[in-house]
C-alpha cells in the first residue's frame, strides 16, 4: 500500500476515532474539572470589574 | 497634540515614498508612490499644525493600585474611522450593484470599473470597516477586561493610523490597477510587508496589555482577538509570499502556482473569513453584549469549548471553495467535512450569546442596542448554517459560480458583522465622549429596520437569482441539448439586481442616520423623545 | 484518566488561561494543524505536480495580456476552472486539469461566473470578435453586462518590465530559458506580425497564436496583448492523446 492510501485509511478509523475522543475529552474537561463553575464564573465576571 | 519627532519621522517618510517614486522605470509604481507621498505630506503638514515642542506634563496615569487612566483617545479616533469607512464601503457597494444593473450607464472606464471597483469594495468593507472595528473594540475590551492602560504607549497610534495608510494605499492601487489578483488578498507586494509591520506593532500591543494586566485570568473575549490577530498574521504571509519582479515596480510573482496557488488562496480566503471576520467579532459579542445586558455570559465553560473547537475546526474548511475543480478529491472532502463539523461551535457559540440574555429578553423590546446584537447573532447562526450546507458537495456544484454565494456571504457581513460593529458602537459611543446616553435611541430602531429589511431583501432576491442561474445552466430539453445560452442566464437575473441595488441603499441609509447620532452624541446634544417601549406608542 | 494526570492536566489548562504567551502559542499550533495537512501533499502527490504534454509557459505577449486580464480584475467575473459535469464540459470543453495552470502564478481559477467561464476560451471566437466585444460588449452581445475596455485600443503596450517579470518566474521555477528571455522584446513584437518571421517563436511557444490582434497593424497595444492571451486559453493541452485514467483524481 502507497503511503496515501495508508494515510488515508488511517484517517478514516482510528485517526478519527481518536480526535473524536479528545474532542470529547476535552469539552468534558473544560466542564467538569474541579471548581469549574467557580473558576468559570470568576472569569465570566471579569468584564463588570472596572465600573 | 502630536510630538515633533513624530513630525520628523512623517516628513522623512514622504521624501522616502517621492524618492521611490523617482527611481521607478514602472509607470503605475511612480503614480502610486506619488499618491503615497501626496498623503503623507498632507499627514505631515496636519501633524506639524498640532505639534508641540514643549514637553507635556506628565498625566498622573496610576495613582494607586486599581486606578487606571485608559488609552481612549485611540479608540474614538478608530470609531470615527469605522463609521466613515464603513459607508464609504457601503456605498461603493450600491455603486457595484448598480454597475451589475444598468452596465451602460455606470460605465466609468478606466478607472472605475466593476473589476476595480469589486476589490474596492470588499477591502473597503472588510479591512476598512472590520477592521477598523476590531481595533477598536478590541483596544476598548483588553484595557478593560486587564485593567491596564495600553501597552507601548503611542505604538497604538502608529497602529491606528499605519493601518489607515494601509487602506489607502491598498484602495488607490485597485483603482490604478495594481493588484495581486488574489480575492480579498489583491494588494502588492509593498502594501503586504507595510501591513505586515502594522500587524506585527497591533500584536505587541495587544499582547504586551494583556501581559501587564491586573487580572489573573484572561478574559474569553481576549483570547478570540489573540486569535484572530496571531492567525491572521500567518496567513497573510503565507498567501502573499511572493517575489516582486523588481524592488521599484508593483507586479510580483507569487511563490506558489497552480492547484497549490488555489488551495493557499482559499485557505486564506476562507480564514479570513473565519478569523477576522468570525473570531474578531465574537470577541466583541463576548465583551458587548454582557456589558450591555448588565448580566455575565450564559455559560463561560461553554465559551472556552467554542473558542478551541472553532479555532480548531475552521483553519481546515477553505478547500470547500474548490469543490469539483481539479483540487484532489480528498481535500475537497476534508473541507466539506471540517465544514459541516463546524455548523455545531458556530451555533454553540450562537446559543452562548443569545442565552445571556436569559432572564432579560424584555430588553429585546425596550433597547434597540439589545435587539441590534439579538438579530446580529440571529443573522450569525442563519450564515453558519447555510455556509455548512452550501460546502455540501452536492449542494455546492449548484450553488458554486452562482449568486447564491454572494447572498450568503452578505447575510453573514451585512447581517453578523455589520449589526454586532453597529451595536458595540453604539454600546461605546456614549461611554468614550463621556455623554449621559446616546442622542437617540429611536434613531437606532429607525438603523434597525432600514438594515434588517436591506438584508433580508439582499439575501432572498441573490437565493432566487443564484438557484435561477444554477438551474439554467443545467437544463437540459428532450433532446437532450442545452435550454439556455449564458447570456440568458445573465439577462434573466436582472430584476433580481434592481432589488439588491435598493436592499444595499436601505443598508447605507441605514449607517448615515447612525452616523448622525453619533455626531450629535459626540456634540453633547440629546433628542427628547418618547422612550422605547413606551405604553402610549404601543397603544397607537 | 487516573487522578494524578488528572491533576496535571487542569494544573496546566488553568496556566493557559493565565499565560498569554502559551495561549497565543498554543492557539497558532491549533490554527496551524490543518493548513498543513491540507496543503503540504500538493507538493508531492503525483496527480497535482504531474506534467500534462502541451503545457508550456505564456510567451511575453501572452504573459502582458494575462497581466492586464489581472490589473482589470477579470477573474472578478469570469471563472478558470471547468468542473466535470456533463453541462459544463458540453458549454465549455473538456474539464480543467491541474496541470493546466502549472504555470499560473497567480491562478485565476475564480469563484464567480457572472460571465461565462474561459478556460478554453483560446480558438472559439474570431480576434475581431474579442476586440468588438472588449470595446463595446453590448454591440456584440446585447444583454452582456460586462463594462467595456475601449481605452486598451489606445494604450501602447509597455515592454520594458516583461523580462523581469520572466526572470522571477523562472526563479521560481517556470521552465523560461535563457534564449526565451534574451527574445522577449523581439518575441512582442513578432507575435502581433502575421507576415514576419514567427519560426524562432513557435520554437520557443509551440501553438502561440500569431495575428495582428487589434487590427491597428503600427500599434503594439494592450488590446494586442490580452487578445492574445485569450486566444490561447485552453487550446495548450491535446485531449485526443491526453490519457485521464492516468490522471484520476
Amino acid at each position: 500500500m502507497d503511503t496515501y492510501s495508508a494515510m488515508r485509511e488511517f484517517a478514516d478509523s482510528w485517526g478519527l476515532l481518536a480526535m473524536f475522543l479528545f474532542f470529547i475529552g476535552a469539552n468534558a474537561y473544560v466542564f467538569l474539572r474541579p471548581y469549574a463553575r467557580n473558576i468559570a464564573d470568576n472569569a465570566a465576571s471579569i468584564p463588570f470589574k472596572e465600573d | 497634540m502630536t510630538k515633533i519627532s513624530h513630525v520628523g519621522l512623517l516628513a522623512v517618510a514622504t521624501f522616502g515614498a517621492l524618492v521611490l517614486a523617482g527611481l521607478s522605470p514602472d509607470p503605475l509604481f511612480r503614480l502610486h508612490f506619488g499618491l503615497i507621498t501626496a498623503v503623507l505630506l498632507l499627514g505631515t503638514v496636519v501633524a506639524m499644525r498640532f505639534a508641540t515642542v514643549a514637553p507635556k506634563a506628565k498625566p498622573v496615569a496610576k495613582t494607586r493600585d486599581g486606578d487606571v487612566e485608559y488609552m481612549d483617545e485611540v479608540i474614538r479616533y478608530g470609531t470615527i474611522a469605522t463609521l466613515l469607512w464603513g459607508i464609504a464601503g457601503f456605498l461603493i457597494g450600491v455603486i457595484v450593484a448598480a454597475q451589475l444593473t444598468w452596465p451602460a450607464l455606470f460605465n466609468f472606464e478606466p478607472f472605475f470599473t466593476f473589476g476595480r471597483m469589486r476589490p474596492l469594495h470588499t477591502s473597503a468593507v472588510i479591512f476598512a470597516f472590520g477592521g477598523n472595528a476590531l481595533l477598536a473594540t478590541s483596544f476598548y475590551c483588553v484595557q478593560r477586561t486587564s485593567r491596564a492602560r495600553l501597552f507601548g504607549g503611542d505604538l497604538a497610534w502608529f497602529v491606528f493610523w499605519g493601518y489607515q495608510l494601509f487602506i489607502v494605499m491598498a484602495a488607490t492601487g485597485y483603482l490604478l490597477g495594481i493588484t495581486q489578483g488574489k480575492e480579498y488578498a489583491e494588494p502588492e507586494w509593498y502594501v503586504d510587508l507595510w501591513l505586515t509591520v502594522v500587524w506585527v506593532a497591533y500584536l505587541v500591543v495587544f499582547l504586551g496589555t494583556i501581559l501587564m494586566r491586573r487580572e489573573p485570568h484572561i478574559y474569553v473575549a481576549n483570547w478570540f482577538y489573540l486569535a484572530m490577530i496571531i492567525t491572521i498574521a500567518m496567513l497573510h504571509l503565507v498567501n502573499n509570499a511572493a517575489i516582486p519582479i523588481s524592488f521599484l515596480a508593483t507586479k510580483s510573482v507569487p511563490v506558489w502556482a497552480g492547484v497549490q496557488d488555489a488551495l493557499t488562496q482559499w485557505w486564506y480566503g476562507h480564514n479570513a473569513v473565519g478569523f477576522f471576520l468570525t473570531a474578531g467579532f465574537l470577541g466583541m459579542m463576548y465583551y458587548f453584549v454582557p456589558k450591555q445586558a448588565e448580566r455575565p455570559v450564559y455559560s463561560y465553560r461553554l465559551s472556552i469549548a467554542h473558542f478551541w473547537s472553532l479555532i480548531f475546526l475552521y483553519i481546515w474548511a477553505g478547500p470547500h471553495h474548490l469543490h469539483y475543480t481539479a483540487l484532489p478529491d480528498w481535500a475537497q472532502t476534508l473541507g466539506m467535512v471540517f465544514s459541516i463539523m463546524l455548523w455545531m461551535p458556530s451555533w454553540g457559540g450562537m446559543i452562548n450569546g443569545l442565552m445571556t440574555l436569559n432572564g432579560a429578553w424584555d430588553k429585546v423590546r425596550t433597547d434597540p442596542i439589545i435587539r441590534m446584537f439579538v438579530i446580529a447573532l440571529a443573522f450569525y447562526g442563519m450564515s453558519t448554517f447555510e455556509g455548512p450546507m452550501m460546502s455540501i458537495k452536492a449542494v455546492n456544484s449548484l450553488s458554486h459560480y452562482t449568486d447564491w454565494t454572494i447572498g450568503h456571504v452578505h447575510s453573514g457581513a451585512l447581517g453578523w458583522v455589520g449589526m454586532v460593529s453597529f451595536a458595540s458602537l453604539y454600546y461605546m459611543v456614549p461611554k468614550l465622549w463621556g455623554r449621559p446616553r446616546l442622542y437617540s435611541l429611536r434613531m437606532i430602531n429607525w438603523h434597525f429596520w432600514l438594515a434588517t429589511v436591506g438584508i433580508v431583501i439582499y439575501a432572498a432576491a441573490l437565493w432566487v437569482s443564484g438557484i435561477t442561474q444554477g438551474l439554467m445552466w443545467r437544463e437540459y430539453d428532450a433532446q437532450g441539448y442545452l435550454v439556455y445560452s449564458f447570456v440568458e442566464s445573465v439577462a434573466v437575473l436582472h430584476p433580481y439586481y434592481i432589488a439588491r441595488t435598493i436592499a444595499g441603499l436601505l443598508y447605507l441609509a441605514g449607517a448615515i442616520i447612525m452616523l448622525v447620532n453619533v455626531v450629535q452624541t459626540i456634540r453633547g446634544k440629546e433628542r427628547q423623545e418618547v422612550p422605547m417601549g413606551s405604553p402610549v406608542l404601543a397603544a397607537a | 484518566m487516573s487522578e494524578t494526570s488528572g491533576n496535571w492536566f487542569i494544573r496546566n489548562h488553568a496556566k493557559v488561561e493565565r499565560n498569554a504567551t502559551l495561549l497565543l502559542g498554543l492557539s497558532l499550533v491549533t490554527v496551524a494543524i490543518g493548513g498543513v495537512v491540507e496543503l503540504a501533499p500538493l507538493f508531492y502527490l503525483e496527480n497535482t505536480i504531474e506534467k500534462v504534454d502541451g503545457m508550456r509557459p505564456y510567451s511575453p505577449l501572452e504573459l502582458a495580456g494575462r497581466n492586464v486580464y489581472i490589473r482589470e480584475g477579470c477573474y472578478n467575473c469570469h471563472s478558470q476552472m471547468i468542473r466535470p459535469f456533463r453541462d459544463e464540459v458540453e458549454r465549455y470543453g473538456h474539464y480543467s486539469l491541474a496541470a493546466e495552470s502549472m504555470y499560473d502564478r497567480p491562478f485565476q481559477w475564480g469563484s464567480k461566473r457572472t460571465g461565462p467561464d474561459l478556460a478554453r476560451v483560446g480558438g472559439r471566437y474570431s480576434n475581431e470578435w474579442h476586440v468588438a466585444h472588449l470595446i463595446n460588449p453590448r454591440d456584440v452581445v446585447p444583454e452582456s453586462i460586462m463594462p467595456p475596455y475601449s481605452w486598451l485600443m489606445s494604450r501602447e503596450l509597455d515592454p520594458g518590465l516583461i523580462v523581469n517579470q520572466m526572470q522571477a518566474n523562472a526563479v521560481l521555477g517556470v521552465p523560461y530559458d535563457a534564449a526565451m528571455i534574451e527574445n522577449a522584446a523581439a518575441d512582442f513584437a513578432v507575435q502581433v506580425d502575421p507576415e514576419g518571421d514567427s519560426e524562432g517563436l513557435l520554437a520557443r511557444y509551440p501553438k502561440a497564436v500569431i495575428a495582428d490582434f487589434d487590427g491597428q497593424p503600427d500599434k503594439l497595444t494592450e488590446m494586442d496583448a490580452l487578445v492574445a492571451y485569450l486566444q490561447m486559453l485552453g487550446t495548450l493541452v491535446d485531449f485526443s492523446t491526453y490519457d485521464p485514467v492516468a490522471n484520476t483524481r
